[in-house]
């Protein structure tokens, strides 16, 4: 690992002034950012161990979990988690098991116990791809990145790529699970910066990689995500994840939906759907959601929207097999949610 | 928490900056296997390598070293984690306990000696690793099922056993201290 200078943060406020003392270029690859937030650590010291991630500075921000911002808070109204709240701590929370099993079971899924141990939420969404070119620093093909390089899984080993959100910079596909989860039931992601807080849908954070894959979210440099707010949706207790993966534990979605249904009878009133393991970013599915609003929960229904879902796939040499897989894991996911007793 | 650690100038440029790296800057104090210590580290040092290199704990094992095994599993306040993903500088003001804080002065650990009367050790490797995440897991719940021992253990991988005698061992570790 390359050294870096060690600072330690306990506030959201703290850590934010720290960074903003080294200036940053918002167009920089987010890989290249010069100060970096250390969390659980579990994706950047490893990207920082393969030498894709070359920080300055590094701000410790796990005392910040001892802040209202590592701990959850559930009322009527719904929930707020903060950022530093651990996976496990989330994953295991009776209420969000309970209230919102989608977020619950995404989390357990996405890893092992040790890492859900460490992992802080506000990190796992900002996990980097697993795109073994990127991974691998001695392909210099890389949009992500080196802007500008090329992409080496177009004509490489693009089995675990994406068809959807995909562009002629870059098809490497987001991995992670929770970020699907709250998409399903419209989280807002909190944020703070050098210039005050705000907020937005969690799912504008991230960004389609187009022609600048380096930009993989809206958080300008040394911005802190604080938290995730949800409301208790009348979807959010019908709700699961399915992940479908080469083997059960420690492995990455080849396909996955988070699903959330709010049913009148067998009668679909609202649904949300967003897809992980086939997509760029974490990919809300709403042509698919449309498909079977106001609609019973039938095969014809199934079909239409794992069609609507992919219809805007795109396969390359190695994973086309991923718009079959995709299309049998939502609609699994569909009739599995539609028939939980809530 | 701040007080853990003391932080070294900021190195005014890059070649300071190696120097100050090199140096071994920060002090980190937390409690090991029952013990408080202190140990002088490089920002860039890791949990897994301060214990098996500084300390001379080779009990944690480093294997994949990209959080995927689970050979170099410690307990960090009660839980199991992995100390190659880690840097020591985060235990700060933490307690921390590996394979070799297991033993009373007289008797192996419940778990030890299960994994020994079941055949749960062939190479070893995974060994400690996999009593370290049984333990975390008995100190919380201790009458798991065995679905949650499979869990328990699913971040811990073994070459050798098929994980049957494994899981063997744990199980009879929660039958008997009942």
């Amino acid at each position: 690992m390359r050294p870096f200078h060690y600072e330690r943060a306990a506030t959201p406020a703290a850590a934010v002034k720290m960074a903003g003392t080294t200036p940053m270029s918002p167009d920089q690859p987010s890989v290249a950012t010069p100060v970096q937030y250390l969390a659980g650590g579990t994706n950047l010291l490893d990207m920082m161990k393969i030498d894709v991630m070359r920080p300055d500075r590094v701000v410790d921000i796990n005392a910040i979990a001892e802040t209202r911002h590592g701990g959850i808070e559930v009322s009527d109204d719904g929930m707020w988690l903060g950022a530093l709240a651990r996976m496990a701590e989330v994953a295991e929370h009776a209420d969000v098991k309970h209230r919102f099993p989608v977020i619950a079971q995404s989390l357990t899924l996405a890893a092992s116990q040790q890492l859900r141990n460490m992992a802080s939420i506000g990190g796992n969404v900002l996990q980097r791809t697993r795109c073994p070119y990127y991974r691998d620093t001695s392909y210099a093909e890389c949009n992500k990145r080196d802007p500008g390089s090329g992409c080496a899984a177009l004509g490489g080993f693009n089995r675990m790529h994406a068809v959807l959100g995909t562009s002629k910079a870059c098809i490497a596909t987001y991995p992670g699970d929770f970020a699907q989860a709250l998409i399903a039931l419209d989280a807002r992601v909190e944020i703070t910066g050098a210039h005050g807080h705000r907020s937005m849908a969690f799912a504008e954070l991230h960004r389609r990689p187009d022609d600048e894959p380096h930009m993989e979210t809206r958080l300008a440099p040394g911005e802190l995500i604080t938290a995730f707010t949800i409301a208790a949706l009348p979807w959010a207790r019908r709700s699961k994840y399915l992940k479908i993966r080469d083997r059960e534990s420690y492995e990455f979605a080849l396909a996955s939906a988070a699903v959330a249904l709010d049913m009148d009878g067998d009668i679909v009133r609202e649904a949300r759907i967003a897809l992980g393991g086939v997509a760029t970013v974490p990919w809300r599915a709403s042509a698919a959601e449309h498909e079977i609003q106001g609609k019973r929960l039938d095969e014809r229904a199934l079909a239409a929207a794992a069609e609507a879902a992919f219809a805007d796939a795109r396969v390359f040499e190695h994973n086309a097999f991923k718009i079959a897989l995709g299309k049998r894991t939502l609609t699994r996911a569909l009739r599995e949610t539609a028939a939980m007793e809530t | 928490m701040t007080s853990d650690v003391q932080l070294a100038t900021r190195p005014a440029d890059v070649s300071a900056r190696d120097r100050v790296d090199a140096a071994k800057n920060l002090v980190v104090s937390f409690v090991l296997n029952g013990k408080p210590l202190s140990v002088a580290v490089a920002p860039t040092e890791l949990l897994a390598d301060t214990l098996r290199e500084g300390l001379g704990l080779t009990g944690t094992k480093v294997a994949c070293g990209t959080g995927d095994c689970g050979t170099c599993t410690a307990i960090l306040d009660g839980e199991a984690v992995r100390s190659c993903l880690m840097l020591t500088a985060m235990v700060a003001g933490k307690t921390v306990e590996t394979i070799e804080g297991l033993a009373g002065e007289s008797d192996i650990h419940p778990i030890q000696q299960a994994f020994i009367d079941t055949g749960a050790v062939q190479c070893g490797y995974c060994t400690p690793g996999m009593i370290l995440a049984a333990k975390a897991l008995l100190d919380e719940n201790p009458k798991p099922s065995a679905d949650d021992i499979k869990e328990a253990i699913s971040g811990n991988l073994c070459r050798c056993t098929g994980y049957t005698k494994i899981i063997e061992a744990i199980d009879k570790v929660a039958n008997a201290v009942a």
